[in-house]
């Protein structure tokens, strides 16, 4: 199940990936020989137990981090990522616009093109009328949507979700990401989500990839197959949907 | 529109509100007179005491020698001359320890010994070093205000959120523009509210600067009072005191109220 050879479509390839932690009282193994290819335009999810180094995963990917060993590949050409984090992380001081702009900025990269492009999304994405507006005039959806509409600012080749919709209480939650889903897929990103919640990874993803517990490495890769398919809400009403997700609850395997 | 009975209830606030102003007035006014008729009929000995009436009289011929806005204005001087370089030079080194957590750890208990230090312990030194004059007063109310400032806007700076720095780090921005972008704007409140501190900080320092080596100043002339042992002089000079630094201390605010507003 576990495919490492070189696919012509691959944008990402992550090869015996391993992260150790090191602190005063030792050394803790967080990823160990990890393999991993990500396709080109596809939605994976990655899911697992808590604590067993997902969020790791990406941080390395961003370079926030640093890897122990293993080899991150970019087969095609080098890409460009774009992280999001747990909680929309708006800066409250900055309008919708500047916001939006952020990363254009850090970047040195805000050309009138970038910035129409930006004017673009938010307008197509319902927050015309927000542009001159502050973060906490906004609903959490909306919020959400912003910090959707920043990361793509720059145009990453790769979109990396970091539990993005967990601060979220649930209906939003379903409503929020059933919207980002829609946004992604009109966009054309590949996208990598890190998540907790098996319901979200089945309803959003095109391949499911369970790690196992710490140290993690890949235990099993689901491709999700669904009659009709078609929005994460609508996906949870298929038949498929609780197959799936019994099968992934077993790998996961949580013990309370 | 409201309805009645918040009607009822904002009345009674604002009268709530009138009744304690009135009450703190009265209470002032009240012992201005039992001092002033304590005086007058030699219950309390006025030379150790002073009165009212010998209050203003002093302060009226401080007026009329020109003497008394020369020592205000000399006191507000000294203020804001060491409030504006304790702000400035307690952010820049505030930035320069974030920006270098080595030197922070290394500095970290040199600065705690120093802030729990009686700064008026180093008079004689600064009187030494600087010279009996203004240069002293000023380094003493810059050493009182700028640690404090180090140290609020240093742990205002340290409690900026982690994600919004990883989501600029993510972005792959400098250390200048993460100071820039996400650590000085997120510690906005706190260096503004740091300087109400400083204010307060500064007063305490210009005073106790002018108590050792002045020749004009509010804290001269309360100084100069008590060693010619004229009690009007003393009184009248803490009273003048108080004026200003509330004066000070509400237009700091004031500025602080404004400056917050705009988030």
């Amino acid at each position: 199940m576990i495919n490492t050879s070189k696919n012509s479509n691959d944008i990402l390839v992550i090869k015996n990936l391993t992260k150790i932690y090191h602190n005063k009282e030792g050394e803790t193994l967080a990823i160990k020989d990890l393999n991993l290819n990500i396709k080109e335009g596809e939605f994976v999810a990655i899911v697992g137990p808590s604590g067993c180094g997902k969020s790791t995963l990406l941080s390395i990917l961003c370079n926030l981090e640093d890897k122990s060993a293993g080899n991150i590949i970019f087969p095609k050409k080098e890409v460009k990522l774009g992280y999001m984090l747990q909680e929309d992380t708006l800066f409250p001081w900055l309008n919708i616009l500047d916001n939006c702009l952020l990363g254009l900025k850090v970047q040195k990269k805000v050309t009138k093109e970038n910035k129409d492009n930006v004017l673009k999304l938010l307008n197509t994405y319902g927050l015309k009328d927000f542009i001159k507006k502050y973060p906490n005039n906004l609903s959490g959806g909306m919020r959400q949507r912003v910090a959707l509409i920043r990361t793509l600012a720059t145009n990453p080749d790769i979109l990396l979700l970091d539990e993005a919709f967990s601060a979220l209480d649930y209906q939003t939650r379903l409503a929020v990401s059933d919207d980002v889903w829609k946004i992604i897929k009109k966009e054309k990103k590949t996208t990598i989500m890190i998540t907790h919640d098996i319901a979200e990874a089945i309803s959003m993803a095109d391949r499911v990839i369970v790690l196992t517990n710490r140290p993690s490495k890949v235990k099993k890769i689901y491709n999700i197959e669904m009659t009709n398919s078609s929005s994460p809400i609508n996906n949870r009403k298929c038949p498929e949907f609780s197959k799936y997700y019994d099968l992934i609850w077993k790998d996961i395997d949580i013990h309370v | 529109m409201y309805s009645q009975e918040h009607k009822e209830f904002l009345k009674k606030r604002k009268k709530r509100k009138i009744l304690i102003t009135l009450t703190q007035l009265l209470i002032l006014i009240l012992l201005i007179i039992i001092w002033e008729l304590l005086a007058k009929y030699e219950i309390i000995n006025t030379f150790i005491s002073s009165s009212p009436s010998k209050i203003i009289n002093t302060i009226m011929d401080l007026y009329k020698t020109n003497n008394l806005f020369k020592h205000i204005w000399i006191t507000i001087y000294e203020t804001i001359l060491s409030f504006g370089l304790g702000t400035i030079l307690g952010i820049i080194i505030a930035v320069i320890l974030w920006w270098n957590n080595f030197l922070y750890k290394v500095l970290d208990p040199y600065l705690t010994v120093i802030n729990s230090l009686p700064k008026v312990a180093l008079g004689p030194i600064i009187i030494i070093y600087f010279g009996a004059n203004i240069n002293s007063i000023i380094i003493m109310a810059l050493l009182i205000s700028v640690i404090i400032t180090i140290i609020t806007v240093y742990n205002g700076f340290t409690e900026t959120d982690i994600n919004k720095i990883n989501l600029l780090k993510s972005f792959k921005a400098t250390k200048w523009q993460i100071l820039k972008m996400a650590i000085l704007p997120s510690s906005y409140s706190t260096i503004i509210s740091s300087l109400k501190i400083n204010i307060s900080m500064s007063l305490i320092g210009v005073i106790m600067g002018e108590f050792l080596v002045s020749k004009e100043g509010i804290g001269y002339l309360i100084m100069y009072g008590s060693q010619v042992f004229n009690l009007n002089l003393v009184i009248s000079g803490i009273i003048i005191l108080m004026i200003v630094s509330i004066l000070m201390y509400k237009i700091v605010s004031y500025i602080e109220k404004i400056l917050i507003k705009k988030d």
